[in-house]
């Protein structure tokens, strides 16, 4: 194929994302398991990028976990969702930025229904209108918090103190990509690269030093299946997706996986305990689990910042064989540390996951 | 009255999800429900397909539209445009408009997800509330998160999180005209009326099977839909 070829198929999924003034919505999930992460997320735009990023403190939940568990109607959520809109339009931005990949679906999926049913937003304004008095305007532009850290990738790179790289071997790591299906199953032209080549975080990877590993079940869901983890007589459907994931990994012994959906991560990570201790397997070196770690908490790594700042602790797989590769310093008695230090006790240690 | 087939027809999810199946099955062999349960999307689409109304009912009253997990990793690879998974999301709605959710298994579970998820996001403007997801009903998530649980005051300081704070801020409180403005939403849009039926229904089948169905995360029925699997659901 030509060149020119590529370029033009390329540019089928290429998407605009905003160069500054973000209205922020925050993820139910992110700030429950992995609140580091939005909080460097923050940090980083606004001190390491100059970025000017609002996040409004009546903002809510999106209802997409309700929404996909089937529990709350469409119409619910178009105007939960319009709500937020209005928030943004009351504050004077326009750029939507994500922190969620079901909230990101969600915004695209009731942006996408009006479009193609424009009774539908007719109607969401009118009970909008009738639950709340508020109006809005539709976002300029909605992206993804990942879609942004790819955008300004190579400026962190320039920034780098600990790029993805073996200090020992000085061989890139290998790194797992996973992409939330939210993020462009549904609509792949919303997603940098599409869905079936996302680009979004391999282009970061390779930005910040490391290797894209390429396996078979790269696509595959994490497992989470919204109902089927969250009730306990469905949840073997979960951890069994993710087991057929580590299976497929594992052989090509990657160092580290980086996610861009709050979910996978905890997925990934809490499954790989449940796998080893009901069946007594582990994916990592030497009994430890393979760390998996968010685009934020990577990019706050690399930058250099403290790992237990970063909340690298709220992990269940042991973080620390990642850090001794990439030659990062941390102290092992501040990882379970209270405010200013104080001890708060540690967690028990599972009894087959190495921790 | 209207037909189940015509009731469909008014979900614009069931109208961008089924143009025209030609049984090709990627969708099967994409999907993770069916690696997993006895589920087969491609026969969802063509049984819906063939608007056999006895056909709806059951499938309707049955476990199978509940295996779904939603991931819509089916969207992408429909040759045609389809989205199972859309169908399903309808299909799960009129389950519960119509009451039929009750006769299945895996419908029952409805209360418990409008009883965690439903919940609190009504309640407390958050789909996931963290003093509700410990190991009791999670013990998945293991010893860290049990540690984080049980600290969670001084572990969510030191993170700088603002855990029922006021302002901005990671799990800050929200407040309570917020909430106002939330729970009318539901009240226009139907998520409350859905819930009152989920509520009824359940106390109803509660009381056929001489339980409790109480309140919150604890009562006997919330436990018994939560965690009752007659593990008749897989491939044999």
């Amino acid at each position: 194929m030509k060149i020119e070829g590529k370029r033009a198929l390329w540019k089928d999924y290429q998407k605009a994302i905003a160069d500054d003034h973000y209205f922020y919505v925050r993820s139910c999930v992110r700030q429950t398991f992995f609140p580091g992460a939005e909080k460097a997320f923050i940090e980083i735009m606004k001190n390491r990028l100059g970025k000017d990023l609002y996040e409004e403190p009546i903002h809510t939940t999106c209802t997409g976990i309700a929404y996909h568990s089937d529990i709350v109607p469409l119409e619910t959520t178009m105007t939960v969702v319009a709500r937020q809109f209005a928030l943004m339009t009351e504050t004077g931005y326009e750029n939507l930025a994500v922190s969620c990949v079901t909230s990101f679906g969600v915004y695209s999926e009731v942006l996408e229904t009006w479009h193609h049913f424009p009774e539908t937003e007719e109607k969401t304004r009118e009970m909008l209108w009738k639950a709340t008095r508020r109006e809005f305007k539709k976002p300029a532009n909605v992206a993804h918090a990942s879609d942004i850290i790819y955008k300004f990738r190579d400026q962190i790179a320039a920034q780098a103190v600990y790029p993805l790289i073996n200090r020992e071997t000085g061989k890139p790591l290998r790194v797992v990509e996973h992409i939330g299906c939210h993020y462009a199953k549904m609509f792949p032209h919303k997603g940098v690269g599409g869905a079936e080549y996302p680009y979004v975080l391999v282009g970061m990877i390779e930005s910040w030093g490391g290797e894209v590993v390429d396996y078979p079940e790269r696509r595959h869901c994490c497992g989470f299946g919204f109902r089927q983890y969250l009730i306990q007589a469905n949840r073997g459907y979960t951890f069994s997706n993710t087991k057929k994931k580590f299976d497929s990994m594992a052989p090509y012994k990657p160092d580290m996986i980086i996610t861009n959906c709050p979910g996978c991560p905890l997925f990934l990570d809490r499954g790989q305990y449940a796998i080893a201790e009901l069946e007594g397997i582990t994916y990592g070196e030497n009994g430890y689990g393979i760390p998996v770690l968010t685009f934020e908490e990577v990019a706050g790594l690399v930058l250099g910042y403290d790992p237990w700042d970063l909340g690298l602790q709220f992990h269940q797989v042991a973080v620390e064989p990642l850090l001794d590769k990439m030659g990062i310093p941390y102290d092992p008695a501040m990882k379970y540390a209270g405010p200013g230090g104080k001890f708060i006790g540690s967690p028990e240690l599972p009894e087959t996951l190495k921790c | 009255m209207e037909n189940l087939y015509e009731r469909l027809q008014k979900d614009v999810r069931f109208v961008e999800g089924l143009k025209a199946c030609i049984n090709c099955g990627t969708c099967t062999a994409i999907c993770p429900a069916a690696a997993f349960y006895n589920y087969d999307p491609r026969k969802i689409a063509m049984m819906v397909q063939r608007k056999d109304e006895q056909e709806l009912e059951e499938l309707l009253k049955s476990d199978t539209i509940w295996y779904c997990g939603e991931c819509m990793s089916c969207k992408t690879r429909c040759p045609r445009g389809n989205t199972p998974g859309l169908i399903i999301a309808a299909l799960r709605g009129l389950s519960q408009d119509m009451g039929y959710f009750i006769e299945s298994e895996k419908g029952r579970q409805q209360l418990a997800i409008k009883r965690t998820v439903g919940d609190w996001s009504v309640n407390y403007g958050y789909c996931l509330y963290l003093e509700g997801v410990g190991t009791d009903l999670h013990p998945e998530q293991g010893p860290v998160w049990d540690w984080i649980q049980k600290n969670w005051n001084e572990v969510y300081k030191r993170i700088g999180a603002n855990y029922q704070g006021d302002g901005p801020g990671a799990l800050r409180k929200i407040p309570e005209d917020t909430l106002n403005e939330i729970k009318r939403i539901f009240d226009v849009t139907g998520a409350t009326e859905r819930f009152e039926k989920v509520e009824k229904l359940s106390a109803k089948k509660a009381a056929e099977l001489k339980m409790d169905i109480g309140e919150g995360r604890t009562s006997e029925y919330f436990l018994h839909v939560y965690n009752t699997n007659n593990n008749k659901h897989y491939r044999s």
